[in-house]
C-alpha cells in the first residue's frame, strides 16, 4: 500500500508517467457489512491533466479525495501519487485567521522547506498569480469569500506536489464570483502544468472545467461512466456545446440517483 | 484577434476587481478607546461611592468598636502614609516581582505538560481529572507542605503559585486545542505539518484565544496562591509583601493597615488583569476579525 509519498518531487528526474493512479481502491467507514463508500475504483490522473469527478451528494466523492491526498488510508487497493504530497482544497477556504494572506501562502512554503529568504517573494508571486497583488498584507476577515478561495488556491500552489485536489471549492460562491474563478483556474492550470483532479456535484462546472469527466455511482461508489471532453478551452459555462453535454451527464446523473429511490 | 483578446482579458480583470471591491467587508471605524472605558468606568466608581457611605453610616452608628471598623477617612490616611513613606510602594513591588517570577514558571510549567496531555489520549485521561480536581484545591492548602520542604524561604512561596497558577494553564491549553476547528487541522496535514512544526505552526496559534482564557484565569490563582503563601511564611530574611504586610495589621491589630493592604492586594491583582491581558486579548481577537464590528454594505 503506497501513498503520496515523494519519489523524486517536481523538476528532478524525468516527469512522472501519472499524477495520481487509483488501482481497486475500496473503503468503508467502521464495520465491513454495509455497502463500502467506495468499491473497486480503478482511476489514472496524467500529469497536467484536469479531470472532474462528479457524483451526487454523499456517494464519496471526498472520501475518495482524502485517499488520494493521504489523510486515510483505503480499506483496499493501492493510492500512487508519485509527484509529491498532493495539495488539497476545500469548499471552505480554511485560512488560518492569525495570519495574512501572504503569511497562509508562506506558511504552506515554510512547511515543504523553502528557505525564508524566497518565501516572501514566492508568496508575492503566488498571490499575484491569482490576481491579488494587494492583499499580501490583509487579514483573513478583511477578503471577500472569492479573495479568501483564491488565497487558498494560492496556497495550494505553494505546495511542491504536481497534482491539486480540489473538493468543490466554488460550490459556497455566488453564481458570478464562481464564474470568475474558473476562468483564474483553466487560465492558471495551463500556465502552471499541474494536474487536477476536481469534485463537483455540478454537472455544468464539471463540463466548463475538465478535460475528462467521471461520474460516480453512489453506494457503493463505483465509477458509472466517463467523458472525455473536447471542447477547446476557455470555454464558457453558457456555451452551446457545454450545454449540450451537461444535459447528456445531467441524465446519466438523474438515473444514477433514481436507483436508489425504490 | 489579438486586440480582441486583450480586452476580454481586461474585461475579466475588472470583473473580478469589481467583485472584490463590493464584496469585500467593510471595517466600521471603531469608537475611540476611552469612550468605551468611560461607559465600563462609571458604574464601578458610583458603586466604590455607595460601598463608601454605607461604610461611614456603619462608623456613625458604632455597629462595631472603632478600632475594629475604623473610619473611612482614617483608613485613607494610613494608606496615604503607607503610600508616602514607601512601605507600600516597596511591597508591592516585591509581591509583583515575585508574582511574575512565579507565573513565568507556571506558564512554562503549563504550557509543557497542556501540550503533552493534548498530545497524548492517554497521558490526557491518566493526569486530565486529576489536574481539574487540582483547580478546585484552595491553594493556601499547600502552604505547610511547601514550608516543610523548603522551610521559609522564596522557593516555599514559588512552589505555592506553581501548584496553584499551572493547572488553570494546563486546562487552558487543554480547553483552547479542544476548541480548534478540525479544519484547521486537516488543513496542517495537508500543508505536511506534523510534529513539533504541527504543535508551533497550527495547534499553539490556533488554541492562543482559549488558551488566553487559561493564562488569565492562571494569574488570577497566581495572586491568590502568593497572598496565602506571604501571609504564612512571615520572616525577617524573606522582606516584606503585600500578605506580610497584611499579618503585621493583624499582629498589632492596626485595622486601617489591614484595610489598606487588601485594597492593594485588590487594586494590583485587577490592575493586571486590565492592563496586561485585556489589551492582549484585545489584540489577539481583533487580528482575527473576532471583535471589530464587521458590516458586508
Ligand atoms: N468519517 C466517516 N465515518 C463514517 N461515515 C462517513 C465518514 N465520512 C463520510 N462518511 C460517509 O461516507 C459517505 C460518503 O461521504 P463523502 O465522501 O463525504 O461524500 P461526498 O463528498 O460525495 O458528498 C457518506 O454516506 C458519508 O455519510
Ligand atoms: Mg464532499
Amino acid at each position: 500500500m503506497t501513498t503520496a509519498t515523494a519519489a523524486g518531487g517536481p523538476g528532478t528526474d524525468a516527469p512522472a508517467a501519472v499524477a495520481a493512479r487509483l488501482t481497486g481502491v475500496s473503503h468503508h467507514f467502521g464495520e465491513t457489512t454495509r455497502p463500502p463508500v467506495l468499491d473497486g475504483i480503478d482511476l489514472t490522473v496524467a500529469p497536467g491533466e484536469f479531470v472532474c469527478l462528479l457524483g451526487a451528494s454523499g456517494c464519496g466523492k471526498s472520501t475518495l479525495l482524502s485517499l488520494v491526498a493521504g489523510l486515510d488510508k483505503p480499506t483496499a487497493g493501492t493510492v500512487e501519487v508519485p509527484t509529491g504530497r498532493p495539495a488539497l482544497m476545500f469548499q471552505e477556504p480554511a485560512l488560518y485567521p492569525w495570519l495574512t494572506a501572504g503569511e497562509n501562502v508562506e506558511l504552506a512554503l515554510r512547511l515543504r522547506g523553502v528557505g525564508r529568504g524566497e518565501r516572501k517573494a514566492e508568496s508575492v508571486r503566488l498571490l499575484d498569480l491569482v490576481r491579488l497583488e494587494g492583499a499580501h498584507g490583509k487579514r483573513v476577515h478583511e477578503l471577500s469569500g472569492g479573495m479568501r478561495q483564491r488565497v487558498a488556491l494560492a496556497r495550494a500552489l505553494a505546495q511542491e506536489g504536481d497534482l491539486l485536489l480540489m473538493d468543490e471549492p466554488f460550490a459556497a460562491l455566488d453564481a458570478i464570483t464562481r464564474d470568475v474563478l474558473h476562468d483564474e483556474l483553466t487560465r492558471i492550470w495551463s500556465d502552471t502544468g499541474r494536474a487536477v483532479l476536481f469534485v463537483t456535484h455540478n454537472v455544468r462546472e464539471a463540463v466548463r472545467l475538465g478535460q475528462r469527466v467521471v461520474l460516480l455511482s453512489s453506494r457503493p461508489g463505483r465509477i458509472a461512466r466517463e467523458w472525455q471532453i473536447d471542447i477547446p478551452q476557455p470555454r464558457r459555462i453558457e456555451d452551446p456545446d457545454v450545454s449540450a453535454l451537461s444535459l447528456e451527464i445531467t441524465e446519466h446523473l438523474r438515473n444514477e440517483i433514481a436507483r436508489h429511490g425504490h | 484577434m489579438a486586440t480582441e483578446t486583450s480586452l476580454k482579458e481586461s474585461r475579466a480583470g475588472d470583473l473580478a476587481a469589481g467583485l472584490d471591491a463590493l464584496e469585500s467587508p467593510v471595517i466600521v471605524e471603531q469608537r475611540p478607546w476611552w469612550r468605551d472605558a468611560w461607559h465600563s468606568v462609571w458604574p464601578v466608581l458610583a458603586a466604590l461611592a455607595a460601598i463608601v457611605a454605607v461604610w461611614q453610616i456603619a462608623y456613625v452608628l458604632e455597629l462595631k468598636p472603632s478600632y475594629a471598623l475604623p473610619s473611612p477617612a482614617d483608613t485613607w490616611s494610613a494608606f496615604v502614609s503607607s503610600v508616602s513613606d514607601g512601605t507600600a510602594g516597596r511591597a508591592v513591588s516585591l509581591s509583583l516581582q515575585r508574582a511574575a517570577v512565579g507565573f513565568s514558571m507556571s506558564v512554562v510549567l503549563g504550557v509543557a505538560i497542556g501540550i503533552a496531555l493534548a498530545a497524548s489520549s492517554l497521558l490526557r485521561r491518566a493526569f486530565g481529572p486529576i489536574i481539574t480536581g487540582l483547580q478546585t484545591l484552595p491553594s493556601v492548602a499547600w502552604v505547610p507542605a511547601a514550608i516543610i520542604w523548603f522551610q521559609l524561604t522564596n522557593q516555599a512561596i514559588y512552589a505555592v503559585i506553581l501548584l496553584g497558577a499551572v493547572p488553570s494553564i494546563v486546562n487552558g491549553l487543554l480547553a483552547g486545542t479542544d476548541q480548534i476547528p478540525p479544519l484547521y487541522l486537516r488543513v496542517g496535514q495537508v500543508l505536511g505539518a506534523r510534529g513539533w512544526t504541527r504543535i508551533r505552526y497550527v495547534l499553539l496559534p490556533a488554541a492562543l484565544p482559549g488558551f488566553l482564557g487559561g493564562l488569565k484565569q492562571g494569574w488570577a490563582f497566581a495572586w491568590r496562591s502568593l497572598m496565602a503563601a506571604e501571609l504564612i511564611t512571615y520572616s525577617a530574611k524573606l522582606g516584606i509583601g503585600l500578605g506580610q504586610v497584611l499579618d503585621i495589621g493583624r499582629e498589632t491589630s492596626d485595622m486601617p493597615l489591614v484595610v489598606a493592604a487588601i485594597s492593594l492586594i485588590f487594586l494590583v491583582g485587577i490592575a493586571v488583569e486590565l492592563l496586561v491581558f485585556a489589551p492582549i486579548e484585545r489584540h489577539v481577537l481583533r487580528a482575527r476579525g473576532l471583535t471589530g464590528r464587521v458590516s458586508t454594505s
